[in-house]
């Protein structure tokens, strides 16, 4: 009679539950241990697929930030630093300054305000002077300061 | 909390062992065509791996003209095994269909629809359908070459069906022409629409096959045949496919990954050997061999029109044969079965070597 015929009829198929068995165990431990295998196989990649490689960052150090004339007196603009926002500022006495746009708070875009003459965080009240110090607000560090040039016409970031 | 109490504290809300009971009820019968019976829990669970490794892709994927393709280029070139899961998916797609028509073919000719059995086969002829809809659409959605023109011929076969033809093709593409349009609406299709309606068949097609039991075969008397526990005998059988078909995966995605080929180009011209999956070549081989005029019409309409007709045939195929004692109609239906089988297995054979 078959195996199965007995298992319908509920009885016990012939192997007798010896746990002790040491044949048993090492069974047990290699179907275990191929389960866990198998297992991780199976998750390892999709747990690394779902972690988002890095995107190479541009490793350009230096950009044409605007031309002259785009920067009045008093204002600033906001410039593309690789894939990051960078702020072009020209102070009331005419005076370039470059600094990262991206608020070391919660990393929102600054402004320059004409008038308080600072960089302002909209999002939570952030201040910071011209030269980048967070001087108000939650900010908790000064905005990085890049070196600005001008080349004839362009004014060009570098980041120091 | 002890697990015990844990237990009867669920049950009591959810009625588990009720659900336990109806499922300890399944039984698979165990005869010489017990075999058959693997390949709807197969199609199954190649479903699931398509689920799983679907969701996977979204992570990453972009349904725009201008990022689709890049996108699927940064999944499989950087994103860490992005290469596995991308070919996995495809791997597993083309399995699937196969199993579906295994499936199909076996329970046709087992007589698995006889009464009760007719809407659990309506069910799966859907469920067929459905899936070459999730292929033709997905089909698309690296937005290459090949794919661009696939889409374009079977938007167009859409197209050539008389009065509804062309509304059905603007519907399909967006507009008159294969665009980013297209591509967006296949995507929805594709991860939303087709997902929801498979999702609720499915449920009703199990359903169906737990409420009337495995079909025994009319030729068997059913009081004869041995039966096994479905839970846990016979699933555990299941799952040793499902581990080789894992295994069979990780093989295919290996040693033959799924191509990206070439971004799609609107101004380009088609790409000279360019050839439908598998699953449509025998469609594509009858039109390419139909003559351009049939009588008054166009040979191409016929031939579309004729597997338009075909397919609908399916859904009544357990209404015309209804019992085994008919045995004229037995012998017909089997002759059919044994035609449509050498002519979809030919016709695809004579389209790859042509």
């Amino acid at each position: 009679m078959g195996d199965i015929a007995r298992e319908r009829r509920g009885e016990n198929p012939g192997y007798p539950e010896r746990p002790g068995t040491s044949r048993r165990r090492f069974l047990d431990y290699l179907l275990g241990t191929s389960a866990i295998a198998t297992l991780g196989a199976i998750v390892y990649p999709i747990f690394r697929f779902m972690s988002p490689p890095q995107v190479i960052e541009s490793t350009e150090n230096s950009v044409v930030a605007a031309k002259l004339n785009e920067v009045p007196v008093n204002s600033g603009k906001i410039f593309k630093f690789g894939n990051k926002p960078g702020i072009l500022v020209r102070t009331s006495a005419g005076e370039l300054k470059a600094l990262s746009a991206v608020c070391t708070h919660l990393e929102c875009i600054v402004q320059y305000r004409p008038d308080t003459k600072q960089i302002w965080c909209a999002c939570h009240n952030g201040q910071y002077n011209l030269s980048g110090k967070n001087i108000g607000g939650p900010p908790p560090r000064p905005l990085e300061e890049f070196k600005v040039n001008t080349r004839g016409d362009d004014i060009v970031v570098t980041r120091s | 909390m002890r697990i015990e109490h844990l237990t009867a504290w669920l049950d009591e809300r959810l009625s588990i062992s009720t659900l336990a009971a109806m499922v300890q009820k399944k039984e698979v019968p165990l005869h010489r065509h017990s075999i058959w019976y693997y390949f709807g829990g197969m199609t199954l669970f190649l479903f699931a791996v398509q689920v799983v490794t679907g969701i996977l892709l979204l992570l990453y994927y972009r349904p725009s003209s201008e990022g689709a393709f890049e996108s699927v280029q940064f999944i499989i070139t950087e994103v860490k095994f992005g290469w596995l899961i991308r070919s996995i998916h495809s791997w597993s797609a083309n399995l699937m269909i196969a199993t579906l028509f295994i499936h199909m073919f076996s329970v046709f000719f087992l007589r698995a629809y006889y009464p009760p059995r007719e809407i659990t086969w309506i069910s799966g002829v859907l469920l067929l359908f459905i899936v070459i809809c999730f292929g033709f659409s997905g089909y698309l959605l690296p937005w290459n070459k090949l794919a661009f023109f696939a889409t374009k011929v079977g938007t167009e076969i859409v197209g050539v069906i008389p009065i509804v033809g062309r509304p059905m093709l603007r519907f399909l593409r967006g507009g008159n022409d294969v665009t980013g349009a297209t591509l967006t609406r296949f995507f929805g299709f594709h991860v939303a629409v087709l997902p929801a309606t498979a999702t609720v068949l499915i449920a009703i097609h199990v359903l169906l096959v737990q409420l009337h039991g495995m079909s025994v075969p009319p030729s068997l008397a059913e009081q004869s045949v041995k039966k096994m526990k479905f839970v846990p005998n016979f699933l555990l059988r299941d799952l040793i496919g499902w581990i080789l078909a894992i295994g069979v995966l990780a093989a295919l995605a290996a040693l033959f990954p799924w191509e990206l080929g070439e971004k799609a180009d609107a101004f380009a011209p088609a790409p000279a050997g360019i050839k439908p999956e598998w699953y449509f070549l025998f469609m594509f081989q009858t039109l390419k061999l139909l003559p351009a005029k049939i009588w008054r019409f166009d040979g191409e309409v016929i031939g579309i029109m004729a597997f338009n007709f075909v397919a609908l045939l399916l859904f009544i195929v357990p209404f015309v044969d209804r019992s085994p004692q008919n045995a004229r109609r037995r012998l017909a239906f089997n002759l059919i079965g044994i035609v449509a089988l050498l002519f979809i297995v030919g016709m695809t054979i004579v389209g790859y070597v042509t």
